[in-house]
């Protein structure tokens, strides 16, 4: 979707705040967001795509005005809501509606720790060739659906270079609507920052991205 | 007046508006449906706030300084070379590590959201999650730079890398020249958060000169 959330290129933000020793979280509430937002996901009703896709449907000024961690919680209420966790009379009132019965959590602290240093890979076997090889020229689709997908608007409709491969990772244009994962071949594509802006400075300085085969066509 | 599909789609907008009340309110609701195991809150907190982040990567960077042949397998096999030192998994399943050189910067941004790699560099700093770092690193990336101090040279090229996907970067800096006889815990205490996502250059404090 062409959202707020797509930010690439942008102008009129102003210079960058950069905190000198900035403390990891800078409020124990950012970091129970945080945690909650990972733990919640073991219910399985979204997937790492569809709470990006939660995220970019803030409204924009939400987006812009809140705080990273503000935007986490507002978008795992509103995950939570859609997949019928939690109701929105329970969100308006702070606690359970009388109705309701106790679940058992998914994972606990030990969980947790076992599964930390594992994760979530994405890349999946597939059977098919991958369409494109390192150092061919490919050209980025120009228009892209509502949905979630990762083409960024900067680098739509442009040439560039396949610099790597990775394999067949999830698709998560489909997998963000719960469509499946369709994994599809992924590769680090470079583009000339001079094709994509103009301007003379820089003229070697390239931008990469990494971008699923069905948003490129040869050149 | 607010329609229920979009009091659904938006509940958040129902939420105390102070955060600390907001966060509090939800995982009160959590625990009490048990939805949520607050030993299990606690736990990913403790891990971020402790054994997760930017030591680790550092690490991984001294260990390449030290040892062209992990070096080697660093820049061919990012995630096992890191899992070697026992860094692996949530936000880094795909690691690609990226060396600055004499002739090449690069320089790490998530335009589209905020993707990092968790288990060798922890949770992001703010700047790199904020609208201006992430609209501006790839249309003048040395603009950028020149606001962390890093002013580069136009014979250094810049490689900017967007992380669109679930591959996660780390830039590998350069080795300060003068530390030849330095170990590799040394080493290794030099590295700094911003030096590994291309926001900072390696060097020798003053105190370690001489």
């Amino acid at each position: 979707m062409d959202g707020i959330h797509d930010l690439g290129g942008m102008e009129g933000f102003g210079s960058l705040q950069i905190e000198e020793n900035e403390p990891v979280f800078h409020a124990d509430w950012e970091a129970r967001t945080m945690a909650m937002r990972v733990l919640m996901g073991f219910w399985r009703k979204w997937n790492i795509d569809a709470g990006r896709h939660s995220v970019e449907n803030l409204p924009p000024a939400d987006y812009l005005g809140f705080s990273y961690y503000e935007k986490w919680l507002a978008s795992l209420v509103n995950l939570m809501v859609g997949a019928e966790l939690v109701t929105v009379d329970e969100v308006k009132n702070g606690f359970p509606a009388t109705t309701a019965k106790k679940s058992i959590p998914p994972i606990d602290a030990a969980g947790l720790e076992a599964y930390l240093p594992v994760g979530k890979p994405a890349m999946r076997e597939l059977g098919t060739k991958p369409q494109f090889s390192v150092g061919d020229r490919v050209h980025t689709l120009s228009h892209m659906p509502s949905g979630h997908h990762r083409l960024p608007r900067y680098i739509r409709g442009h040439f560039g270079e396949i610099i790597l491969h990775h394999g067949a990772h999830v698709f998560p244009d489909t997998n963000a609507c719960f469509a499946g994962e369709n994994p599809q071949h992924l590769y680090t594509v470079r583009f000339s920052i001079k094709e994509l802006w103009g301007g003379d400075a820089g003229l070697r300085d390239t931008v990469s991205a990494d971008l699923w085969e069905t948003y490129l066509e040869p050149e | 007046m607010v329609e229920l599909g979009d009091k659904k789609k938006h509940a958040h907008t129902l939420l105390p508006s102070e955060p600390v009340l907001r966060v509090k309110a939800i995982e009160t609701l959590l625990v009490e449906k048990g939805l949520i195991d607050p030993a299990a809150i606690d736990a990913m907190v403790e891990a971020f706030e402790g054994r997760i982040g930017p030591k680790n990567g550092a690490r991984v960077v001294a260990k390449a300084w030290k040892n062209p042949e992990y070096r080697a397998r660093l820049l061919l096999d990012a995630s096992g070379a890191i899992a070697e030192l026992g860094y692996s998994g949530l936000q880094g399943e795909h690691m690609v590590a990226i060396e600055n050189t004499d002739d090449v910067h690069n320089l790490v941004v998530c335009t589209l959201c905020s993707c990092y790699p968790w288990p060798v560099l922890g949770v992001p700093p703010a700047w790199y999650k904020s609208p201006a770092y992430r609209a501006r690193a790839v249309r003048d990336p040395r603009g950028v730079l020149a606001e962390f101090g890093v002013n580069l040279s136009m014979d250094t090229d810049i490689q900017v890398w967007d992380s669109t996907s679930e591959i996660r970067y780390l830039v590998i800096p350069q080795r300060p020249e003068g530390t030849e006889s330095y170990s590799e815990e040394t080493l290794a205490s030099l590295v700094t958060r911003n030096s590994m996502v291309g926001t900072g250059i390696v060097t020798i404090p003053e105190i370690k000169k001489g």
